[in-house]
């Protein structure tokens, strides 16, 4: 099949204009050739006679394949000749492309996809790079350019938590070679990198201590039931977990040096009380966001920003600040009837409470053993910012705002 | 050190030129009798001749072409082509002749053609008469285009043009011909091709121009030190071949840059620009590179419309503020 | 100055032309085989039946003229002497072609016969053609320009154009007209208003002007040996119209739609070969058998410069960038 024009590929053989054993001159019309184009008629290549017709009327071949074996009489007529391409022809499929030695090498481009947006922090790549060069974690460090972008000044701003900056020693990395063949290996997604960062980082650098009390939430339960009850004809509802961040706010008032972050020689207390709140993304993830300036909000204008929250984060629609903005957490796993449990602070607070579920479980009090419902909380602390007598007292005051809930309400 | 305006720079390269070589000849609508559209050329026709300084009728893909044939052939031909816009009558001689000829032919033929043009807006001539095409020349492979915007640059490229060996475009700023700049006596100053010059130092953003966008950035430096922001301003002077070297090293310096310049930013030689700068100091970036060019808006007459089609200093505050926060 | 004088033409130099004539056709045979087994890529358009133009006015050249033409100008190029390996290679993509493999069939060029090139837009080189001319006569050097083009061009600007500079410049130029009736695929009744006295359009430029029977080798060649020598001696413009027809399609992708094979068939006895042999045969200035050792000449020449070109290596991928500037 002759190639009948630059872009030509395949053409179609409408019809031999000659049979075989007929006598053919060189550039004497034999065929009819059907192009996307036109038909065009087929001069032939070489003068002889047609022996063999190898391609039969009306099949579309690729450029280059035999149509037939043009010869002398004596000639033989080669046995392999089948209506296929001519291998070798100079009609590259793909066009050779030969590797230039001055040409850059084409690298693949590696797109990555977060999960949510919520992995994802806005930061200037040189921010990036002086970050990752100092080991400061992105995460801790409020951005102040366009659209909360971290840019070079704040990470030049920015002081270490620790007293003197320390090499870097990166989280022990896990062997990724499986101990058994079996073994499944799973990619960390961003977000799970995040919380072994942040975690580890904490656990390495803040001294962390706990203390733990008893809280009998008998009356934050019938004024939650009153209050709700109050409140059905609205369609809303307070959760145990509201009350407990309205308690933590108020103490917080008080006991301001729970309400800060570490900065080595320094300390620093934040004028808002942003308490963050551990939000558990259905098993793809765990963030924290937080409630801001929580000492200005009423029990309800808690209640409504919590269950906002809770449904933007699993629509990855938080702000900037939401995600990096909290001076203190609460981890609540009370739901999970979990009775008690510690919990790692989340820098760049100073603490983190961890509270457990509320359970029914009798209880002596002035000699008599009653039914109360009971629930266990557990302060971290981070022992560079708060002593014991300190943690003490502010989770006291948890504790009395908590078993007469009345205050909270107003 | 002679002060000069970029107009008398250039006429003092094209003289030189004429003085020191007989295969120059220069060519061109009005650039005898009438000296020149821009007064370039004043004074030539009685000093050289007719046979030197030629006279064309209105015709810029036959002249341009003839001088493409004549440049083949041996002359040194400078063309004028009157205005850019212009040039659009002989794109097809200056893209499929001149660009192409040493290529295609194997390096047998060479195209030693300067092609003088006028180039940019602002001067309420409309939409056929404001254009600004050196940075659409500037993606042809086997041109060089050059556009200088002071006098010394004027007359430095002017010299290295005329001891190159391939077809140039040389774009002058309608706006710039009364700029006033020093001039050095030496005799041998020339400015080489693909080398960016940094007009003014500075340490926290770079502004990065050609042709009157460079006196754009400079103004826009000024009112960014009231805001203690230092400005470092570059100008490309030669669009092909292009200093990125140099545009990098000064962003890993300040870590912000942005491009300016006169014609449509959409597909705009400046996007090109910035995306060399993100691509080879992207770890050193604050922000992204801006890239601010005209508006897409066909050149309007009056003037109130006019000029709010042209970038100007303003515009680079404003988005310095917005993107960096500066 | 060589001066060719009409005179009558030795019988050896008649057999010359008929080999020439021969291996043009032969080369283009070929060319037409490479190309479907794919060994030429691209456009491919063949000189097939206009032989005589080419080799008529080559015989009236001096070596120091320059010829420039169109893109169908393997017959121009093998006419004007450049080697048919060189040619073939070319047409083959291969590095020991004319322009190494950069140019292909449309642009085939060699500096050192002064053929500065198949041009491939149409009309495009003419204003090329004046600037050569230019350059000869601003050097003061004896050299004339032929300027080679179809029917198709007459249409652009740029042929007007030229015809204005080279008349107004008084430029010593051959603008040598191949009529043969089609642009691509569209008849010159169609497209051109200027009459069927095709020609006489260079008389509103004041060029003089005639028309020629191009299939007629020796009319050709008479006709150029006049017009050359006048141009040589008012240094003016001179246009020559040469009737001819095109046996093949416009390129290899033609399927000839728009006109009869009767048309085909009226002009086939037109043939300029067939017509020379029977001259030669008639005249006795050749036998059959000498004829046929002339045709066996240009066979071999013709194969010899296929296996030259098949056997020769690919431009080298390192040099891909190279010749981009002079």
């Amino acid at each position: 099949m002759p190639q009948m024009g630059y872009d030509m590929k395949e053409g179609r053989l409408i019809k031999w204009l000659k049979g075989e054993g007929d006598e053919i001159t060189t550039g004497e019309d034999i065929a009819e050739i059907e192009t996307d184009k036109a038909i065009i008629p087929m001069p032939s290549p070489s003068g002889g006679i047609l022996r063999k017709i190898i391609t039969p009327e009306g099949e579309m071949v690729p450029v280059g394949t035999v149509l037939g074996f043009i010869g002398t009489l004596e000639e033989e007529i080669p046995s392999n000749l089948t209506s296929v391409p001519v291998e070798n022809n100079n009609i590259p499929e793909n066009e050779n492309v030969t590797e230039l030695n001055t040409s850059e090498p084409i690298e693949e481009p590696i797109i990555e996809t977060p999960k949510s947006s919520s992995e994802t922090i806005k930061a200037s790549p040189v921010a990036r790079r002086i970050a990752a060069d100092k080991g400061i974690d992105l995460k801790l460090i409020q951005g102040t350019g366009p659209n909360g972008r971290i840019v070079e000044k704040d990470v030049l701003n920015y002081s270490q938590p620790s007293a003197s900056p320390q090499p870097v020693t990166e989280a022990p990395k896990v062997s990724t070679t499986p101990s058994n063949i079996n073994s499944e290996i799973i990619e960390l997604n961003r977000m799970r990198q995040a919380v072994a960062r942040t975690t580890s980082a904490s656990s390495r650098e803040a001294p962390h201590f706990y203390v733990t009390t008893d809280i009998d939430m008998t009356g934050t339960m019938e004024i939650r039931s009153q209050v709700n009850k109050a409140l059905e004809s609205q369609g809303k509802r307070v959760s145990v977990n509201d009350i407990i961040i309205k308690a933590c706010a108020v103490a917080l008032k008080n006991h301001q040096n729970f309400n800060a972050t570490f900065h080595g020689d320094t300390i620093e207390i934040h004028p808002n009380i942003n308490i963050g709140v551990a939000i558990d993304l259905d098993g793809s993830g765990l963030i924290q966001p937080c409630i801001m300036s929580c000492q200005n909000l009423s029990l309800a204008e808690i209640s409504v920003g919590t269950k906002d929250l809770i449904n933007r984060a699993r629509e990855n629609q938080l702000r900037a600040e939401e995600y990096i903005g909290s001076t203190f957490t609460i981890s609540n796993l009370g739901m999970f009837d979990i009775e008690s449990f510690t919990a790692i602070i989340a820098p760049p607070n100073c603490a983190i409470l961890a509270v457990g579920s509320v359970r029914q479980q009798p209880v002596v009090s002035d000699g008599e053993i009653t039914v109360k419902q009971m629930m266990k909380v557990t302060l971290s602390v981070d022992h560079r910012a708060n002593d014991g007598a300190a943690a003490a007292r502010f989770i006291g005051e948890i504790k009395s705002l908590l078993e007469q809930p009345i205050g909270l309400l107003v | 050190m002679a002060e000069l305006t970029l107009r008398d720079a250039i006429s003092l390269g094209l003289r030189e030129a004429m003085d020191n070589d007989p295969r120059v000849i220069i060519m061109g609508e009005d650039v005898g009798a009438y000296n020149g559209a821009y007064v370039v050329t004043k004074g030539f026709l009685e000093e050289y001749g007719e046979s030197r300084i030629i006279d064309t009728p209105i015709s810029e893909a036959g002249f341009v072409g003839a001088g493409i044939g004549a440049a083949m052939a041996g002359l040194k031909p400078v063309v004028e082509i009157m205005t850019i816009n212009f040039s659009l009558m002989a794109s097809d001689q200056i893209i499929n002749n001149a660009a192409k000829i040493h290529y295609m032919s194997g390096g047998q033929y060479s195209a030693p053609i300067i092609i003088r043009t006028v180039t940019g807006g602002g001067a309420g001539l409309a939409a056929t008469h404001s254009q600004s095409f050196e940075g659409f020349y500037a993606t042809i492979p086997g041109l060089k285009v050059l556009t200088p915007a002071f006098p010394d640059d004027a007359l430095g490229l002017l010299r290295t043009a005329f001891k190159d060996n391939n077809p140039i475009l040389y774009c002058e700023h309608a706006l710039l011909y009364n700029v006033r700049g020093e001039i050095p006596d030496d005799s041998s100053f020339e400015v080489p091709f693909g080398k960016a010059k940094t007009r003014r130092n500075g340490s926290d953003i770079t502004l990065v121009g050609y042709g009157r966008s460079v006196h754009t950035a400079l103004l826009a430096a000024e009112k960014l030190q009231e805001r203690n922001v230092d400005a470092e301003v570059i100008d490309l002077r030669t669009l092909r071949p292009l200093d990125i070297q140099t545009l990098i090293e000064s962003t890993q310096k300040t870590h912000r840059c942005v491009v300016i310049e006169e014609t449509w930013a959409t597909g705009g030689f400046g996007s090109y620009v910035a995306y060399e700068i993100q691509k080879n100091a992207f770890d050193d970036l604050d922000g992204p590179v801006l890239h601010i060019g005209g508006l897409d808006v066909p050149a309007p007459y009056a003037r109130n419309l006019e000029i709010m089609t042209i970038p100007n200093e303003q515009w680079i505050l404003d988005a310095v503020e917005k993107e960096f926060g500066l | 100055m060589q001066v060719l004088e009409k005179t009558e033409i030795q019988p050896s130099e008649l057999l010359n032309l008929y080999r020439d004539m021969k291996i043009i056709r032969l080369f283009e045979e070929k060319c037409s085989q490479l190309y479907m087994q794919g060994k030429i890529r691209g456009f491919l358009h063949l000189y097939i039946g206009e032989e005589a133009i080419a080799v008529g006015l080559a015989s009236a050249l001096n070596e120091d003229d320059h010829i420039i033409t169109h893109y169908r100008d393997h017959g121009h190029a093998l006419a004007r002497g450049l080697e048919p390996r060189a040619i073939m290679a070319e047409l083959c993509g291969k590095a020991t072609g004319t322009s190494f493999g950069r140019g292909g069939s449309m642009h085939i060029f060699d500096a050192s016969k002064n053929f500065a090139g198949g041009h491939a837009i149409v009309g495009g080189h003419l204003p090329l053609a004046a600037g050569l001319a230019l350059a000869a006569k601003q050097l003061n050097e004896d050299r004339i320009v032929v300027c080679f083009f179809g029917d198709g061009a007459l249409n652009q600007g740029e042929f007007h154009e030229t015809m204005n500079l080279a008349s107004v410049w008084k430029l010593p130029v051959l603008f040598f007209l191949e009529n043969n009736f089609y642009g691509m695929g569209s008849h010159i009744d169609r497209t051109f208003a200027g009459g069927s006295k095709v020609h006489t359009i260079a008389d509103r430029y004041k060029i003089p002007n005639s028309r020629i029977d191009g299939m007629d080798v020796l009319a050709v060649r008479e006709a150029s040996i006049d017009a050359i020598a006048k141009i040589r001696k008012t240094s003016k413009p001179y246009l020559l119209e040469a009737v001819t027809y095109r046996f093949q399609g416009h390129s290899m992708a033609d399927p000839v739609t728009y006109r009869d094979r009767d048309e085909v068939d009226k002009w086939r006895p037109r043939d300029p070969i067939a017509l020379l042999k029977e001259m030669l045969l008639e005249a006795g200035h050749a036998s059959e058998k000498l004829i046929g050792r002339l045709d066996e000449e240009a066979n071999l020449t013709v194969e010899d410069a296929t296996q030259f070109a098949e056997s020769s290596p690919d431009p080298d991928p390192n040099d891909l960038t190279k010749n981009i500037y002079a």
